[in-house]
């Protein structure tokens, strides 16, 4: 029942914009029929495309679970670009850094990937529970800490700089490499370890007691106290997590897409989690098909760009009016949850 | 016979579950200080709302100087010269005295603010009413005392004639309300018409002309303070009979001590002491019931005996061993257990299932979870199915939204949690509030049978008949001290309230 008009608001959303892009792309002069056949094409038209379209996907889906842990528990990770990138550079460091048997190098190199993400959540996570800094905040800002460090640390002046024509580091050794798919396409095992991460996390969630006790401290900090629970440490224990999840992406990303850590590599995969995150309503196995929705934009834009039916900055226009109609459903139920919050506070008054 | 200035009749006002005025008549003249004196809950601050505008009657009229009005908002208030300086402050901290007063009401002089006149404006009534503010002032480096000022200041600037004032002397030190007893006079004097709504009797005695009582939404009557005395007015606020609906059986009591409270001083989110050095003990087969008007230290209490508020200085035994400080899981493990005063926002995780709310607390323990990291649910919805049999909860199912629950079933879902635990101290905070009669007598026929079975119940409630009802003894809390503790069959209704309103106190 919850799960049939749950899934009926999601359509009716999408419904709402496409029509909404449709109109936009009439206004500006451009064919939606057209622009929206190159945009499927692109996303699904083939093999070769629809792989591209779960590429893309993959590091979303790390990056929608990091948004979401830290959501169950109340708190806002806008942060998970940054700790994505953290976990790709020492990813990739781990990766050409250390000698080891293929297979137990790659598990290494992501688990340290996981482990310097976990960092880059741990720190707002404790700033948040034991002096009540804002998540919000401190989690974008080291954000930005952690894009420029790592561009530094790959620039001509940096200590990994590692080939003459672009600021990137060495490539990982072979052993680290996580393996592809199929032969010639980037389509990488990160996929299925997001996969398996999604249900691990549904799982922590829904059926264990520290998965109860994030989803108490988040719906509730005060009963969740009142009941024992130690909510400051569970709070740094959700974004610590949550650095973790992204972190891992990144290191994913690198081991099986690119091969080595490049500046300024995301398009912005930290961003589109918080998108995935609010369409999966913050459920961690809904976060895969909102995932494949926003990397199915991404790559179809790019379709639509090559088949010269829309620039790709329309692409873009399009990527936001979906993202919004979407999510915004879940934003009025956040506003609307506020203001009768405000109205109980009233009535409570006399 | 001065001239009237407000008069109001048949007020009804209901919110969601109560009945907060059950049709008030009240009159106010020019030239006189009208106390408002009734119990927390009794309506005094809903009536007054009324007549600012902030509420709609769902019937009643109101009439200012004569002619009847309808006062949608409370612009419409301030138009008919009807003031009110609330409990909590409207201010700009950021912003000057000046400022502030302005905000809303801005004389212009051309496109600019006309600050030279409403300097003047302001000093003029400075001077006429004792009210000492610097006009230039910040409103964040003013005292509380001064802050008030500037409300009421802020007031008489916008032509009030008609002057409510909501608890004004909650927030004052005694010299402060000295100086604002001065001011009320002066306003007195120059014919404004004051509402002063309190629950403290002697300051009704004090300052007011005339004093109307209301109890649980009804007027109980108003009387000219030259026939009052606060014995009279303390009656009139708490009733006289007693109306028994449960009845305690009688009981083998064994001496045992299963609470004690050594010396116990909580201070609150401000850092002030809430509870001032208070001791007392809770022995079995017992309810010790704690009364007092509102406010007066029971929610610090209770949060530094349950482990949410660390308390400053004393100490607390549960059963013979030392407790103080723990926190609520190390005290539910001594077999002390809280239901707390607000179930929605302390007991309940409202989105949460009725399943898991009714292991809230007991999440981790054997029964429901092997470790932190396996929860066993299908013995959790079994003994959430049990719950619902013996604590007769009306619920779909167990794994509906407790949000989807009527207030009494939410209730009853925090019962069957807490008293499952097996308590022998069970710490009730205000149990049966917002409950309806039959929700009200299932609460108590539990906490009755937690005493027939030999656990020490502390009731801590706003209403003296649910204590006197129920409790074997009783104390009274009043500015964060117990100021008596009396058996209750030497408990006097009229004594206990002239205790809760720091009136004298006989016995001990």
């Amino acid at each position: 029942m919850r799960l049939a008009r749950e899934l009926g608001l999601v359509f009716a959303s999408l419904a709402l914009a496409f029509g909404v892009g449709a109109l936009v792309a009439q206004l500006s002069g451009l064919s939606p029929s057209a622009v929206y056949r190159e945009l499927v094409r692109g996303a699904f038209g083939d093999q070769y495309r629809f792989f591209q379209t779960l590429t893309q996907a993959t590091p979303i889906i790390f990056t929608s679970l990091s948004f979401l842990i830290a959501f169950r528990a109340g708190l806002f990770n806008i942060g998970a670009e940054g700790q994505l990138y953290m976990g790709a550079f020492f990813g990739a460091w781990a990766g050409f850094t250390f000698v080891l048997p293929p297979y137990l190098h790659t598990v290494v190199a992501l688990l340290v990937g996981a482990l310097v993400g976990a960092v880059w959540g741990f720190i707002p996570g404790w700033l948040r529970a034991r002096r009540g800094t804002n998540e919000f905040v401190s989690t974008m800002m080291l954000s930005y800490v952690a894009i420029y460090f790592t561009s530094w640390l790959v620039s001509p002046r940096g200590p990994y700089h590692g080939t003459q024509w672009a600021n990137q580091t060495v490539r990982i050794l072979s052993s680290a490499e996580l393996p592809r798919f199929v032969r010639g396409m980037q389509l990488h095992w990160g996929l299925a370890i997001a996969g398996l991460l999604s249900l691990l996390l549904w799982y922590f969630l829904f059926r264990t007691p520290r998965g109860y006790e994030m989803r108490a401290v988040g719906q509730n900090p005060r009963a969740a106290q009142y009941a024992g629970i130690d909510v400051p440490r569970t709070m740094i224990l959700a974004l610590t997590l949550a650095g973790a999840l992204a972190g891992l992406g990144g290191a994913a990303e690198v081991l099986g897409t690119h091969r080595r850590f490049i500046e300024f590599f995301s398009p912005g995969y930290g961003w589109d989690g918080i998108a995935g995150g609010l369409i999966a309503r913050a459920h961690p196995l809904a976060v895969i098909p909102a995932a494949i929705l926003i990397g199915a934009l991404r790559a179809g834009g790019m379709g639509m760009d090559r088949a010269g039916v829309a620039p790709a900055d329309f692409a873009s226009v399009l990527q936001g009016i979906v993202i919004f109609f979407v999510v915004a459903p879940e934003l009025f139920r956040l506003f609307r949850r506020i203001r009768r919050e405000r109205r109980v506070l009233v009535h409570s008054q006399p | 016979m001065p001239a009237e200035a407000v008069r109001m009749e048949g007020i009804v006002k209901r919110f969601p579950g109560v009945v907060a005025n059950a049709g008030i008549d009240f009159s106010l003249s020019f030239g006189e200080v009208h106390g408002l004196l009734g119990e927390n809950g009794a309506g005094k601050t809903v009536l007054m709302s009324i007549l600012y505008g902030l509420y709609q009657p769902d019937s009643g009229q109101t009439y200012v100087r004569g002619e009847p009005v309808r006062i949608r908002s409370p612009s419409v208030a301030i138009r008919l010269g009807i003031g009110m300086v609330h409990q909590h402050f409207m201010l700009v901290p950021r912003l000057t005295v000046l400022e502030n007063m302005a905000v809303g009401w801005e004389p212009r002089r051309g496109p600019f603010l006309d600050r030279e006149g409403m300097r003047k404006r302001i000093e003029a009534l400075v001077e006429e009413y004792g009210l000492s503010v610097d006009p230039e002032a910040r409103v964040e480096e003013l005292s509380v005392g001064e802050q008030q000022r500037v409300e009421i200041l802020k007031a008489l600037y916008r032509g009030a004639e008609i002057l409510i004032l909501d608890e004004p002397t909650a927030v004052l030190t005694e010299q402060e309300v000295e100086a604002l007893f001065k001011t009320i006079r002066a306003l007195r004097d120059q014919g404004k018409a004051v509402v002063f709504i309190t629950h403290k009797l002697h300051e009704a005695m004090t300052i007011c002309d005339r004093v109307t009582v209301l109890r649980k939404g009804k007027k109980v009557g108003t009387v000219p303070i030259s026939e009052a005395t606060p014995e009279k007015l303390a009656e009139m606020m708490v009733g006289r009979e007693v109306v028994f609906r449960v009845q305690p059986k009688p009981v083998q009591k064994e001496g045992k001590e299963l609470l004690r409270v050594e010396g116990l001083t909580v201070h609150d989110e401000r850092g002030l002491p809430a509870v001032r050095n208070v001791s007392f003990s809770l022995f079995d087969h017992e309810i010790l019931g704690i009364a007092g008007v509102e406010g007066n230290g029971q929610k610090e209490l209770v949060e530094a005996l349950t482990g949410l508020r660390p308390p400053k200085a004393g100490k607390v035994y549960v059963g013979g061993k030392e407790a103080t400080g723990l926190s609520a899981r190390e005290l539910a493990q001594l077999g002390l257990v809280h239901i707390p005063e607000d179930r929605q926002a302390t007991g309940l995780i409202l989105p949460f299932s009725l399943a898991e709310n009714v292991v809230l607390g007991r999440h981790r323990e054997d029964g429901f979870a092997l470790g932190p990291w396996v929860q066993l649910r299908r013995r959790i919805f079994r003994y959430a199915e049990e719950a619902v049999r013996t604590f007769s909860i009306v619920a779909p199912s167990v794994r509906v939204p407790v949000q989807n629950l009527s207030g009494g079933n939410q209730q009853r879902v925090v019962l069957a949690r807490e008293l499952g635990r097996k308590p022998k101290v069970v710490v009730a905070h205000q149990p049966t509030r917002g409950l309806d009669v039959a929700g009200m007598e299932f609460v108590w026929e539990k906490l009755l049978e937690l005493r027939e079975k030999g656990c020490g119940v502390l009731l801590v409630s706003m209403d003296l008949d649910e204590i006197l009802m129920l409790a074997d003894r009783v104390a009274v809390m009043y500015r964060g001290e117990i100021v008596g503790i009396w058996p209750r069959e030497e408990a006097d209704k009229h004594e206990l309230g002239l205790a809760m309103l720091g009136g004298k106190v006989a016995a001990r």
